[in-house]
């Protein structure tokens, strides 16, 4: 009786994937309607070039939305672009767009960004929408209530073929974040918390749901911030229940219900959120009062710890695969173990990419920034998430408080965030960068970084190192 | 896609967990608008010294291991990034079979589709193949599909467990749209049901 009664509770991932389902028949994978549908230059061209091979056509252009990132420069906009594979894209995708009648924010439109800071600024995602994009970090809409995740080029061309895609289904696992975050941490610092301590394999399988007070407490753009991250821990995605947030952020945005149909979505909304008792395969629990600003200090974003602590020693780990895995890190990394995070120095500084190049981002950057001056031998760029964004902190001056303290302030892209435009770190150099991933190369050949919140990347800017920011 | 049928092959030896995707495309190789020519850049970074050279030190550049179809590699393969290159950058090399004990999820799928067959063993296992690779570089197994065998000189051969539907399409080398399009009436059914029940999103 008691298995019935939570048989009939369900979470909001199996919500959304019960009423997604189109087909689902015995000894063939269930076949999961897309709502949603976003792409960028770099992960598509393949799909296109399949579709028109085998003469199919796009089923409904309206669920796709594109834009230009990867590998856009973030200066000099106006001049060719210099990389002739990075323009052969960029042509490609314009071309590809225009032929199959898709909605592109091409580089030099107003509306133009990192798709994963693009889309929400439009309302393009909804709670309860299945959303895929060849690109791991669209877990980011799952900030929304939206099951959101990356797909790979072959599942692009499927998507466009037949708005569907076969899909396994997932385990489901809460994340319970208690408590309210100390002063200067963030959304970032919770998620590279959970990274640290469930690992990077730990959401293998999973789609996680984030709850709790402080993860309620965030704002849409923490949340967005946080569910990013949800594929660095793993997971197939990261999902927050919707709220009154989420409704008053949606609410008169371009893809956003009207508001003939307003309370008609929001009646459904309402009823997406996990049922009270409705049971997770896993649960983690976090206290957010104890999640320090966080510093990664090797080559996976599961190697990180507090502001506070120490560079660890491979011997520490009990974990042969980890004791390895620090050990080469820090070969890597330059590192010697038991170094204070705050002895680091550093050479570059990045605050942008689809995890932290909102507009609350540069607000606590600048804020940081301000009066303060980019160390001796440090480089310090902002690269903002949109133009949108970028227009909104020159609105508030945010732009003058970076170029006065010496910081580079650019054109929205992805940038420093994976280096494919252009902007990179050479060999043996080190970032303090918002990004998401620290992979070996990840920012440049050679090139060693350090993921940090954007108050924690401001503050090592001034400083040429990491500080602990709640000690200034 | 080509069907994928029973083989014996050399079977490289990885002792490495977590490759991640960056390792086995770098990103200054996904500019590219075309889907082959991708193996000449796999492993690039471990594979080629700074000149360019191969790089001696590397698994794959021992003369042992040239034409292997099939790798055998440490935990957690193709984590990282999503780029489906790497299964691509993988194929294009010469590998059709990767044996681990665990990979991440996108990267799994995405092997299916670009006909590699991806097999799970466990740790145990996996130690036992790594061993016999290991003492006898450039040994072959047999991988039968259709019977879910591995079978090895060395007698270290297993069976393994595959999700039927992805076993099907990976024997008849049928691609997954055109299995999908089988149902394309219940999609345009979903389709009309889904415009009642949530008008606004085809406002
Ligand atoms: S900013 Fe970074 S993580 Fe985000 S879409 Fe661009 S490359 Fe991917």
């Amino acid at each position: 009786m008691q298995a019935l009664e939570y048989a009939m509770k369900k979470t909001m991932y199996e919500k959304i994937w019960d009423s997604h389902l189109v087909v689902d028949e015995a000894g063939q994978a269930p076949l999961l309607y897309v709502d949603r549908h976003l792409m960028h230059e770099v992960t598509s061209p393949q799909a296109f070039e399949g579709l028109r091979l085998s003469g199919r056509k796009v089923r409904n252009p309206h669920s796709i939305l594109a834009t230009m990132d990867h590998c856009v420069p973030t200066k000099n906009r106006n001049l060719p672009i210099a990389d002739p594979i990075a323009k052969k894209q960029i042509e490609t995708m314009a071309e590809n767009c225009r032929v199959n009648g898709l909605n592109l924010y091409d580089m030099t439109d107003p509306n133009n960004g990192v798709i994963h800071v693009v889309v929400p600024e439009h309302g393009f995602v909804h709670p309860g929408m299945v959303v895929v994009c060849g690109d791991s970090h669209t877990a980011t809409h799952g900030a929304f209530g939206a099951l959101a995740f990356g797909i790979g080029t072959s599942e692009v061309e499927h998507v466009m073929a037949t708005q569907t895609l076969p899909q396994k289904k997932s385990k489901t696992m809460q994340v319970v974040v208690n408590g309210s975050l100390s002063k200067y941490a963030s959304a970032k610092d919770i998620a590279l918390a959970i990274t640290g301590k469930i690992g990077t394999a730990g959401g293998t399988g999973y789609v996680i749901e984030y709850t709790g007070s402080a993860i309620r407490e965030l704002s849409m753009e923490g949340r967005m911030t946080l569910c990013n991250m949800a594929i660095e821990a793993g997971a197939r995605a990261g999902l927050v229940a919707p709220d009154e947030k989420t409704y008053d952020y949606l609410k008169g945005r371009e893809f956003a219900p009207s508001a003939q149909y307003w309370d008609q979505a929001l009646a459904y909304w309402k009823t997406l959120p996990s049922d009270e008792g409705a049971l997770f395969d896993a649960t983690v629990t976090l206290d957010a009062a104890d999640i320090a600003p966080q510093v990664s200090w090797g080559t996976s974003p599961e190697q990180v710890v507090g502001v506070d602590g120490c560079v660890p020693a491979p011997e520490s780990f009990t974990d042969e695969i980890k004791r390895q895995a620090c050990e080469n890190a820090l070969a890597y990394m330059g590192l010697t173990p038991n170094t204070k995070i705050t002895d680091i120095p550093i050479d570059l500084v990045f605050i942008g990419s689809c995890t932290n190049g909102r507009i609350e981002d540069f607000r606590i950057a600048a804020e940081m920034a301000k009066g303060t001056q980019v160390a001796k031998g440090v480089t310090a760029i902002a690269v903002p998430g949109s133009y949108h964004v970028k227009h909104q902190a020159e609105d508030e001056g945010l732009d003058k408080i970076f170029i006065d303290a010496g910081w580079e302030w650019r054109d929205p892209g992805c940038s420093m965030c994976l280096a494919m435009n252009g902007d990179e770190l050479t060999k043996g150099q080190r970032s303090a960068s918002t990004s998401n991933r620290n992979f070996e190369g990840r920012q440049g050949k050679g090139g060693r970084t350090h993921l940090v919140s954007p108050a924690m990347a401001a503050a090592a800017a001034a400083a040429g190192h990491f500080v602990d920011i709640r000690k200034l | 896609m080509e069907p994928y049928k029973k083989h014996e092959s050399i079977a490289a030896l990885m002792n490495r967990s977590n490759v991640d995707t960056d390792q086995i495309i770098p990103k200054q190789f996904l500019k590219k608008v075309e889907r082959s020519g991708f193996g000449q850049h796999l492993f690039h970074d471990w594979r080629f010294n700074d000149d360019g050279s191969d790089n001696a030190e590397f698994e794959l550049n021992k003369p042992a291991f040239k034409g292997a179809k099939i790798l055998v590699v440490g935990d957690n393969f193709g984590c990282g990034s999503s780029r489906e290159h790497a299964p691509w950058a993988i194929a294009d090399y010469g590998f059709n079979t990767i044996i681990s004990t665990s990979y991440a999820d996108i990267f799994y799928n995405n092997c299916f589709k670009n006909g590699i067959l991806a097999i799970k063993v466990d740790k145990d296992q996996l130690d036992k193949l790594m061993t016999e690779i290991a003492a006898n570089e450039g040994v072959r197994f047999v991988v039968d599909l259709e019977n879910q065998q591995v079978t090895t000189l060395g007698g270290t051969g297993f069976h393994f467990e595959i999700d039927p539907f992805r076993k099907g399409n990976l024997l008849s080398g049928l691609d997954d749209i055109g299995l999908t399009l089988k149902h394309v009436d219940k999609i345009t059914e979903y389709e009309q049901q889904h415009k009642k029940d949530y008008p606004w999103l085809w406002a």
